[in-house]
């Protein structure tokens, strides 16, 4: 494999938001610890990971969208540098861009076509969403509709659109497939696929791992606020070469490995049990993962489990 | 086509059922009221030295003894007709008296209502779109303590600080003291508006402010907002693309809702300042038990506020695609 350029890599990403108990007292959730995610260019990783483990804000730290009352840990680099509140702002809608889970997302009194024009009138941006919407078969005619006017068959292809009005080099997907049947969600994640294939490096946030091994190059998974593992799709043909039992779990739990589930919860970020988050569930839990667990490199992918070899 | 119609009818019905409603409960209140028309109007010393005879026509004028209920059925059958009946204290048609108090009354009303929507409007905007920052809690602030008001001390203090202090404005009436009225000249007028209109205006800003501010607000947290931002959108470009063209609609129905908050608001300013508007005739037909003007007032303003309500309606319809294009009605 040739070596090919890092868009961008997150180490050790922390997201907490302040809380303020009755009375005086001030807690800090942790909602996101020691997520580390690397993207190349030309490639799709998606990040795995069950409702309420934190994954829209992962989208919304990159962009610099976190609201006032979250703190932000850890690093991001894009093109090697770092990714400072400054850059996001300059970088924002144009290299970095977001897919939304819905048209809800758009404003419900913009008509299609100004509102991915972002309100500009020049003839060079009208030129280029015209453009934009041949490639991906939209008629003209819905720049003049209102976003509660779109077929549903329409309104991914437009919010793919307004990706495409910059110039991406990363496009992050959240969820971009929310309650659609299958047919459909090929056609979506195609066109993120296209990106990818352009040059672009896609960040591709889901709940479903089925969808994300179909079309991702790579797949980080996510468990309570922490990456735990992040592995080539490959790995996931077999549940031996996968390496942290969580992602174990999730493979065992695809409808063709046997649906099987295995008992308790993820944990509320208030209720985190030290060390190991996954511990409680583990098979393999045992004293030493209650400390610190290291992220570290095992066949050719990484994990943060002790016992993982 | 058809629709609007039925639109069209379905809303007279309901002008026409408050304008009953309306007219039934002042009457009924004024009839209950424990104010003796004669000695109101006429006072007490006078009353002693009349004969029994002209104290029985004065009975028969201000409709003394007669049922209440016959009172008001002949007072509604004339003003079906299109008859308001006279005024029993002006001695003039009904119908007159308030076109010249309208008259008056309206330039106030409508400089009140124009600054106080447009003030209002701006400054709620800005707030918004800052939250948290000391110009939001200047502006919240200044909206609070104006809510929080009573507007005829208000009143009071504009007088005392321009009319009495300063002696910049005059202290009350809406022309010169003693001047012919051919003399009086559209400066003098307006002069003699300011401080009633700018009372009811700095009143009324508050309550746009603080409602155009919460909607601001709302719209600031919104996922399509948030989604902007994602896209580079900032300050001035998020107003102009989604923050305006969310809040003029709840703005819009708000200013047009607050014609009554306007029309009640001149009652008292119209009183401190001696303003002879149709606020003032109305507190002097209460008074003085003048029914058919404080019935002919009344139901001019109900329906004056009816109007405003209907128009926010409509705009609903003409400003929000959702609703224009009769898709997913909301």
């Amino acid at each position: 494999m040739d070596e090919k350029k890092i868009i961008l890599e997150i180490q050790n990403l922390s997201v907490s938001f302040q809380q303020y108990d009755k009375g005086f007292g001030r807690t800090d959730l942790d909602v996101i610890r020691d997520l580390n995610v690397t993207i190349n260019e030309g490639e799709m990783v998606a990040v795995v990971g069950s409702s309420g483990s934190g994954k829209s804000l992962l989208a919304h730290a990159v962009l610099g969208i976190l609201p006032y009352n979250s703190v932000l840990g850890g690093t991001i680099l894009y093109d090697g540098e770092e990714l400072t509140q400054k850059r996001k702002e300059e970088l924002r809608g144009n290299e970095i861009v977001l897919v939304p889970q819905s048209v809800a997302f758009l404003d419900p009194l913009m008509k299609i076509g100004p509102q991915i024009r972002k309100g500009k009138n020049d003839s060079e941006s009208k030129r280029k969403l015209d453009r934009i919407f041949e490639g991906y078969h939209l008629k003209q005619e819905v720049q003049e509709l209102y976003p509660f006017e779109l077929s549903g068959g329409m309104n991914r292809r437009v919010l793919v659109s307004t990706a495409m009005m910059g110039n991406p080099r990363l496009v992050i997907a959240d969820e971009p497939t929310p309650g659609l049947h299958m047919k459909m969600v090929r056609r979506v994640m195609s066109h993120f696929r296209e990106l990818a294939d352009q040059g672009a490096g896609v960040l591709l946030i889901t709940h479903d791992l089925e969808q994300a091994l179909e079309v991702a190059d790579r797949v980080a998974v996510f468990y309570a606020g922490t990456t735990v593992e992040d592995a080539d799709v490959k790995d996931f043909a077999r549940e031996e070469t996968l390496r942290h039992p969580y992602s174990k779990a999730l493979w065992r739990a695809l409808p063709q490995n046997g649906f099987q589930f295995i008992s308790g919860t993820q944990p509320y970020v208030k209720e985190l049990p030290k060390g190991c988050p996954f511990g409680p569930r583990c098979e393999y839990f045992c004293e030493a993962c209650e400390r610190e667990i290291p992220y570290r490199e095992v066949r050719g992918g990484k994990v943060r489990c002790i016992s993982a070899e | 086509m058809k629709q609007h119609l039925l639109f069209l009818t379905k809303q007279a019905v309901r002008m026409m059922l408050l304008l009953i409603c309306v007219s039934i409960a002042a009457f009924f209140l004024v009839s209950l009221s424990p104010v003796d028309p004669l000695q109101a109007n006429i006072g007490q010393a006078a009353l002693g030295s009349m004969s029994q005879e002209q104290i029985a026509k004065l009975n028969e004028y201000w409709g003394v003894g007669q049922p209440a209920a016959e009172r008001f059925l002949a007072w509604a059958s004339d003003f079906f007709r299109g008859d308001m009946g006279l005024s029993l204290l002006y001695r003039r048609p009904v119908s007159e008296v308030i076109a010249v108090k309208f008259a008056n009354s309206i330039w106030l009303l409508a400089i009140a209502w124009v600054i106080s929507g447009a003030v209002g409007f701006c400054l709620g905007a800005l707030a918004g779109m800052k939250q948290g920052t000391w110009v939001d809690k200047a502006i919240k602030g200044y909206s609070l303590v104006i809510a929080s008001t009573p507007a005829f001390w208000l009143a009071l203090v504009l007088l005392m600080v321009f009319a009495v202090w300063l002696k910049a404005l005059p202290v009350g009436l809406s022309v010169p003291i003693g001047m012919e009225a051919a003399g009086v000249t559209f400066a003098d007028r307006i002069r003699h508006a300011i401080l009633p209109a700018l009372t009811l205006s700095i009143t009324g800003i508050s309550n746009i402010t603080l409602h155009t501010r919460e909607k601001m607000i709302d719209i600031m947290e919104s996922d399509y907002v948030l989604f902007a931002r994602a896209r580079g959108e900032s300050g001035w470009s998020i107003f102009k693309n989604h923050g305006f063209r969310n809040v003029i609609l709840p703005a819009l129905t708000l200013q047009f809702a607050s014609i009554s908050e306007i029309f009640g608001g001149s009652v008292l300013v119209e009183e401190i300042f001696s303003y002879p508007g149709l606020g003032q005739a109305a507190v002097t037909a209460g008074i003085g038990s003048d029914v058919p003007l404080l019935l002919g007032i009344t139901v001019i303003s109900a329906a004056i506020v009816f109007g405003g309500n209907l128009i926010a309606n409509m705009l609903y319809g003409i400003v929000d695609p959702r609703i224009r294009k009769g898709g997913a009605g909301l």
